[in-house]
């Protein structure tokens, strides 16, 4: 393991950090709110001090030997570190006073999930209320890609920043989209700043403040859900929310199609599986919930507002709300549920398990029923006109095995806290799938505070181990990784 | 420029990497997805599992904005059609096509155009001229043409007992009484670019630039005698064993062929009637002893396997066999192989390689391009051989008031057709031929690149 390259590149990521935190700086000293803007001071300090530390450690690093595995190690780092000082600020500002609080919101920020343990937001300092809406545009790209995009980390055309890539986007067969590397990652971040910035100008001609346009762009961008209002996007008018509809279903496209477009591949672009399901699970769920929940509401245009808008933060996995849908009927929740599970697509900014996992899932289902009919078929499961690689679908099957296993696992730990089990059940899937809120004692007019501990920490891992697809986070788990080979 | 390269096998994999870190965008297409999934995560390509002769591979590709198409997979005839597919999709790009079988080595550069080929390689019958160029002089490791031929540089390793150890450069002319100047040298495994202080020792190799006639001179003078070979033993009866036995017989040297497959035994005795076929397994101890090859002034290992092929020249280094060739397919453990004592060695891969890195270059500088590239030094540095036109800068002008980037050395001036070793009072004019040596890290195109701008 080049464990001194690894920490090279977590010292440049934080350099990043501390950068990023300007904004709110900037933002609490124009405000004068005194106690935020020191809290930033002293957190840029030592995030500063933390990198200077490493890049001393570091400076007699080897280039090259960086495999799968330092990418995955890297990945899991770097989040880690990010958020145990992203935090600082809230911790320092005395906003959120317990540290395991802090970082609970700050993972939440970076992993887009936007599950807050904050009973109301509104009096919180501008400055602190920029910072976790910006974490989540930050973490919903990633900020590795980031790094990918204004760094040649790779020297003379190497290709081990692939392995980064791969760790920090999610997917089950994640590429590049040009050859090279640096490319690719600006590509990504173009078209993620174009598509935001185009957000915000909608938020604005509807009259949004700009302070609060900037705040929900970047939480819909990200598709986290930390809001600037303690009704979160309630006390919106309808266009406000329709406009947030639909850039979330946006946000949850895989980019590349994106580029396609840009590129004049209609054909490509439109004809992508993985569009088309979600297009229709989008259509097909709204329909079913509008008709479900229709005596809730006064008018039909009502219906289909909530309908859509909460689809749409499901699927998205953003977590914003416009409506409490902790009080709608069964069938809706369980439609809900199912939502929550599957997520947006692969290359996107959402969560969740990916609809491109559940094509392969339900095409080698279908496969494998077809040759117990006929034992000696040869069969290959395409998607898109092409043969998916076996590994790539046995993959998809272990990735399922091992997101069972943590849900079980965590719904345990927070049962001991002895909450309901709609909430513990609900409250994993909204951590682990980056939604933001659950149902019942956590719905959307609720909130995470009331859990111990040591389910926070549960809930933190599994914000992680949801945003960066697990295995970065198992990797820091495991023996082999520390073990030195001999 | 954009770069399509088919086939990920050991030539499209070396011309990916060298393209790649000379900053171009490559597409690599091979069939073979595990192959690919490894290209991907060592050089910053991307990949395409297709068919590169397919018209609906090359257009996923985006065939229409490529500017050039190496075709590099196993197969001559996939070359072949890939490259005629290829221009057919877009007639404005280059194609550079991997020739290799000697049945089709005429057809493939007489009709060229008809089948749309900018440029043939053929690595087999590269490693076989560099082969017997070295036969045909021999003394040294390696020899790079400049020039036509006018300026050399030599590879030589200071061995036992070596007059030329312990002397510092700036007497070796006094020394060997011949105009030649050291360009680089590896020590212990690193490339150093010496100055005029520096002092070789036993177990240095050196790059020595002049003159052939002063050359073999300086050879003579620190009293290595070489006869010139006569009879030579070939290891193996691939393809570069047909070009090698070929060419030797040209030069009037007797070859001998061991090889273990007996119908490639009928057919090389049947193509090569002056040559002596002997169908044995050179891997059996008894037949190198049988055949004696104590009787043979050079021993030139080619066959398929890199680990036999260095096992039986330490085999003949053993019987002191004079000259000693190793061809390495791979060629990827240099500093491993350098201290052991198997001749000289030669990577058709990496000759393949620098020569479509050089046409790349050369589309790349349009005016004023290489007119030769050589990797020497290991790889560490680069011998280019450029010609002095009326936008070359500093003409006239004394080569010490020069300022040149860090590790850019000018090593040859050829007037018209007198070679000199310039010192810091010489210059050039127009029309004349510079042969300049280089770090690896430097990106030279053109020969104003080698100024300090």
């Amino acid at each position: 393991m080049n464990f001194k390259l690894i920490w090279r590149i977590i010292a440049y990521i934080l350099l990043i950090e501390a950068g990023l935190m300007m904004p709110g700086l900037g933002i609490s000293l124009v405000r004068h709110e005194s106690a935020a803007s020191a809290a930033f001071l002293k957190s840029i300090a030592i995030i500063l001090a933390v990198s200077g530390i490493l890049l001393l450690i570091t400076r007699h690093y080897r280039k090259g030997r960086f495999y799968s595995r330092e990418g995955l190690l890297t990945t899991g780092l770097t989040w880690i570190m990010m958020s145990a000082l992203g935090c600082l600020p809230f911790y320092l500002s005395k906003a959120i006073p317990s540290y395991v609080d802090a970082m609970f919101e700050m993972v939440s920020g970076f992993t887009t999930t936007g599950s807050s343990i904050l009973p109301e937001v509104e009096s919180m300092a501008h400055g602190l209320l920029f910072w976790r809406s910006f974490s989540h545009w930050i973490g919903g790209m990633g900020v590795l890609v980031f790094l990918l995009a204004i760094v040649s980390l790779g020297g003379k055309g190497e290709g081990f920043t692939l392995h980064i890539l791969k760790a920090e986007s999610p997917g089950p067969a994640v590429g590049k989209m040009v050859p090279r590397m640096k490319d690719t990652a600006k590509i990504l971040y173009l078209i993620y700043f174009g598509l935001t910035v185009l957000n915000i100008l909608f938020l604005v001609i509807g009259g949004m403040p700009m302070f609060e346009a900037v705040c929900t762009a970047m939480g819909t961008a990200g598709t986290g859900g930390f809001g600037v209002k303690n009704d979160s996007m309630a006390s919106y008018s309808p266009y406000l929310q329709n406009v947030t509809t639909v850039f979330m279903f946006l946000f949850s496209v895989n980019f590349s199609i994106y580029y396609m477009i840009l590129l004049r591949q209609f054909k490509a672009a439109f004809g992508d599986e993985e569009l088309r399901l979600f297009l229709v699970m989008i259509f097909a769920s709204i329909a079913l919930i509008a008709w479900n929940v229709s005596p809730l509401y006064k008018s039909m245009e009502e219906t289909i507002r909530h309908s859509a808008f909460t689809v749409g933060t499901v699927m998205s996995t953003t977590g914003y709300a416009t409506t409490d849908f902790d009080l709608w009927p069964p069938f809706s929740k369980a439609i809900l549920l199912f939502l929550m599970m599957v997520g947006a697509c692969a290359g996107s900014t959402g969560g969740g398990m990916k609809q491109v996992r559940l094509l392969l899932l339900w095409k080698s289902l279908r496969r494998n029923l077809h040759k117990s009919l006929h034992p000696t078929e040869v069969r290959s499961v395409i998607v898109n006109g092409r043969a998916m690689d076996e590994d790539i679908l046995s993959n998809t099957n272990a990735y399922l095995i091992a997101y069972v296993i943590i849900v079980i696992g965590s719904v345990l730990v927070l049962s001991l806290d002895g909450f309901d089990f709609e909430t513990n059940f609900s409250a994993v899937m909204a951590t682990f799938n980056n939604i933001g809120p659950g149902f019942h004692a956590v719905g959307p007019t609720c909130n995470f505070a009331a859990y111990s501990n040591l389910s926070k920490i549960v809930m933190i891992a599994d914000m992680l181990a949801g945003r960066l697809e697990i295995y970065p986070i198992l990797i820091l788990i495991s023996k082999s990784t520390w073990k030195k080979a001999r | 420029m954009k770069i399509l390269v088919a086939g990920a096998g050991k030539v499209g994999r070396a011309v990916t990497r060298e393209l790649t870190e000379e900053g171009h965008d490559i597409t690599l297409i091979d069939m073979n997805r595990k192959v690919l999934e490894d290209v991907m995560s060592k050089y910053d390509v991307i990949t395409l599992a297709g068919n590169g002769a397919a018209m609906t591979t090359l257009k996923e590709a985006g065939i229409e904005d490529i500017d050039v198409f190496i075709a590099a997979t196993n197969a001559d005839e996939v070359n072949l059609l890939s490259c005629v597919t290829a221009k057919a999709l877009n007639p404005k790009i280059h194609t550079i096509a991997r020739i290799r079988d000697p049945e089709y080595v005429e057809q493939a550069y007489s009709m060229q155009n008809v089948f749309e080929m900018s440029l043939v390689v053929n690595p087999e019958r590269s490693a076989a001229n560099e082969i017997a160029r070295l036969l045909k002089y021999p003394g040294f490791l390696k020899r790079e043409a400049f020039a036509k031929a006018k300026v050399e540089i030599v590879e030589l390793r200071i061995g036992h007992h070596s007059q030329l150890a312990n002397v510092q450069l700036s007497k070796l002319s006094q020394k060997t009484r011949c105009q030649v100047l050291v360009c680089a040298v590896i020590r212990d495994g690193r490339s150093i670019m010496p100055d005029g202080s520096f002092v070789m020792k036993e177990g240095d190799r050196i790059f020595v630039t002049g003159a052939p006639d002063q050359l073999h001179d300086m050879l003579t003078h620190i009293g290595v005698i070489n006869m010139p070979v006569s009879h030579a033993v070939i290891m193996g009866g691939g393809r570069i064993s047909y070009y090698l036995a070929e060419e030797l017989h040209k030069s009037h040297i007797t070859s001998t062929i061991i090889e273990m497959d007996e119908e490639k035994c009928r057919q090389l005795s049947a193509a090569l009637p002056y040559a002596t076929i002997i169908n044995a397994d050179i891997s059996d101890r008894s037949v190198l002893e049988s055949e004696d090859i104590r009787d043979y002034d050079a021993v030139i290992s080619l066959t398929g396997m890199d680990e036999l092929n260095i096992v039986t020249s330490m085999y003949a280094h053993a019987h002191n066999v004079p000259q000693i060739v190793t061809k390495l397919g791979r060629g990827d453990e240099s500093e491993l192989l350098d201290s052991m004592p198997i001749g000289s060695i030669v990577c058709p891969k990496d000759l393949c390689t620098m020569h479509i890195v050089r046409y790349v270059r050369a589309m790349q500088a349009k005016k004023g391009a290489a007119k030769t590239i050589h990797r020497i030094a290991d790889g560490y540095a680069e011998a280019i051989e450029f010609e002095v036109d009326e936008d070359t800068l500093h003409i006239g002008e004394e080569l010490r008031t020069m300022k040149t980037k860090k590790d850019v050395l000018i090593v040859s001036i050829i007037h018209g057709s007198t070679p000199e070793i310039p010192n810091g009072s010489s210059s050039y004019q127009k029309g004349d031929t510079v042969v300049v040596v280089t770090s690896k890290d430097n990106m030279i195109l053109q020969l104003n690149d080698i100024f300090e701008s």
